[in-house]
């Protein structure tokens, strides 16, 4: 196991200072993730047209892995639609669970979690912030949680 | 360690550390460093011995034959009773009843105690910095009798306002449900003084023991407590076994809160009658190995003495405390003048979550999290702490340890 594998440039990078980061005022959903393991907790505000995400932001407190992939997921969902999200997620899961996986270069800078695949009680931390977006598209105003 | 220190050491690590294979190992490359023995001790070769030699040749069920396996299990477990008889200086073995561990003895005394005698009207009164299972077990019981929880809160050291406590004790008090040491931030708390105050208002009181019994010999008549609850886990024993003890007097009045086998004198379609103490409260087959083990680690922890232990983790405590408060950033949760060997911990820039990964590539272990005290972590208002826990096994070495692997961590979040 190496350290540098799990906190690579990138994730300390998005850790330190998140992108789109902050509520997002006027948004069309939005959702609460809370992994009470570890007391993690998240909000995903979500703006639609439609089935497309045109803006997400996110706010929360959580340990570098959770807010470097919440951060990454924000960059990497602008501008899809649900499908394509769903698509991207089980991507994600896969390098995030599978040892040794290829990222796919569509992967873009979320290719940067394949770390988390050789700490298997990281792998929540990483997936709580895909788990709130899904509920808030769903437009569940009910929290979700990882346990 | 040469011969001079070795003689001069009122306590030596190295050789207790020697009694617990487990230590022996490397993790991640790198010599384990356990630092989460408040989370579960670690047993020594003696108590793995002698669950081995119960195992090999004495077990068969207890109570319920007359071969001579099942005399020779049965001897041994009421051996561990009357061991922990003697742990807890006890008047009788009547009043220790085996359980699955801390947990479920603070179950039984909500459930065959509090829920049949409390209504609305009773309260319940426990503190601020509760374990999960010394306060889940009487939010149950007020749901189904009426009463009401009360909390005594703490203050920014991590300490009981025993002011406040005092207040909250009236003649509504039924019970009084408090750790005698916090697991999520050491603190001891004074659970004598508590005691007298709760009985001079007519309160009963139950003690949980939990994170106490590996750093305190106690006594519970010189107490004075109604029940106290502990883990065999925590004190270098097994898993699965736990003591509760209670007064005779409270234990004869209570209903059995299980029924099955072992329990019962006569049983008949119409009416069973119920065995004598402490039987009624152990249905079905126990944990007899785990009773055998518990009472190993009993006389493990008494050899090396309970005070010489404490003395020594007492050493590493203040070792640590002094390290750790001069790395930059980071701050200690848990500042009670006195404090059994714990030490909850953040570090700006790091989340507790991060700083456990990384120490664990390091070789040392330590635990993260809410530690089973949410309500401790919303009252700093934290997602969580990291925690070191000394044990009897742990040396200066495991320390300088775990300033080598934060200073680890500072690098990485730098
Ligand atoms: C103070 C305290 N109470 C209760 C418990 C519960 O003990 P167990 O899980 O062994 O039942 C613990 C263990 O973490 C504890 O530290």
């Amino acid at each position: 196991m190496d350290l540098k594998d799990l906190y690579r440039d990138v994730i300390l990078d998005h850790n330190r200072q998140p992108r789109n980061f902050g509520a997002l005022t006027g948004a069309d959903a939005q959702a609460d993730g809370h992994n009470p393991l570890c007391g993690d907790r998240l909000t995903v505000w979500v703006q639609l047209d439609g089935d497309r995400v045109t803006d997400i932001r996110f706010e929360g407190k959580g340990c570098a892995i959770s807010t470097a992939s919440a951060s990454l997921m924000t960059e990497a969902v602008k501008g899809k639609d649900k499908a394509a999200i769903q698509a991207l997620y089980e991507q994600v899961h896969a390098l995030l669970t599978q040892h040794n996986a290829e990222a796919d270069a569509s992967l873009g800078k979320l290719a940067a979690l394949g770390g988390v695949s050789e700490f298997p009680s990281r792998v929540k931390c990483a997936t709580l912030c895909w788990h709130t977006l899904n509920a808030a598209l769903e437009r569940s105003a009910a929290a979700v949680t990882t346990e | 360690m040469n011969a001079v220190s070795a003689a001069a050491a009122p306590f030596d690590a190295e050789r207790v550390r020697a009694d617990f294979p487990i230590l022996a190992q490397q993790v991640n490359g790198r010599p384990l460093v356990y630092l989460d023995s408040a989370a579960s001790g670690q047993r020594p070769l003696a108590v793995l011995r002698a669950v081995e030699r119960y195992e090999t040749h004495c077990h068969s069920n207890v109570h319920r034959g007359v071969h001579a396996l099942s005399q020779a299990a049965t001897e041994a477990f009421e051996g561990a009773r009357e061991r922990a008889r003697r742990f807890l200086n006890a008047r009788s073995t009547r009043e220790i009843v085996f359980v699955r561990g801390t947990t479920e003895a603070i179950n039984l005394v909500a459930q065959s105690f509090a829920r049949p005698r409390l209504g609305p009207g009773d309260e319940i009164l426990i503190t601020g910095l509760e374990h999960h299972a010394n306060i889940v077990p009487w939010q149950m019981v007020c749901a189904q009798s009426g009463c009401a929880l009360k909390v005594a809160p703490i203050d920014r050291r991590g300490e009981v306002e025993l002011e406040r406590l005092l207040e909250l004790l009236t003649a509504r008090t039924r019970l009084v449900a408090v750790a005698h040491v916090s697991n999520a931030l050491g603190t001891i708390l004074p659970v004598k003084r508590i005691v007298e105050a709760a009985h001079s208002c007519g309160a009963l009181v139950l003690l949980d023991g939990a994170q106490a019994v590996p750093h305190t010999a106690v006594d519970v008549r010189a107490l004075g407590c109604d029940f106290y609850a502990f883990s065999g886990h925590k004190l270098y024993g097994p898993t699965g076994i736990g003591v509760l003890y209670g007064r005779e007097e409270l234990l004869e009045e209570m209903p059995p809160w299980q029924g099955g086998g072992d329990m019962i004198r006569t049983v008949t379609f119409e009416k069973s009658t119920y065995n004598e103490l402490p039987w009624k409260f152990e249905a079905g087959t126990p944990n007899i190995s785990g009773a055998v083990g518990l009472a190993a680690a009993m006389d493990y922890l008494e050899s090396l003495g309970i005070e010489a232990v404490a003395a020594h983790e007492q050493r590493l405590l203040a070792l640590a405390t002094g390290e750790l408060e001069r790395i930059p950033g980071l701050e200690i949760i848990g500042t009670a003048a006195h404090k059994a060997s714990v030490l909850s911990f953040t570090l700006r820039g790091c989340h507790p979550h991060d700083l456990g990964t990384i120490l664990d590539t390091e070789g040392v272990a330590i635990r993260t999290g809410h530690h089973c005290a949410m309500p401790v972590m919303s009252f700093f208002d934290i997602p969580a702490t990291a925690r070191a826990s000394f044990g009897c096994y742990n040396t200066e070495a495991d320390v300088r340890a775990l300033v080598a692997a934060l200073g680890k961590a500072r690098e990485v979040f730098g």
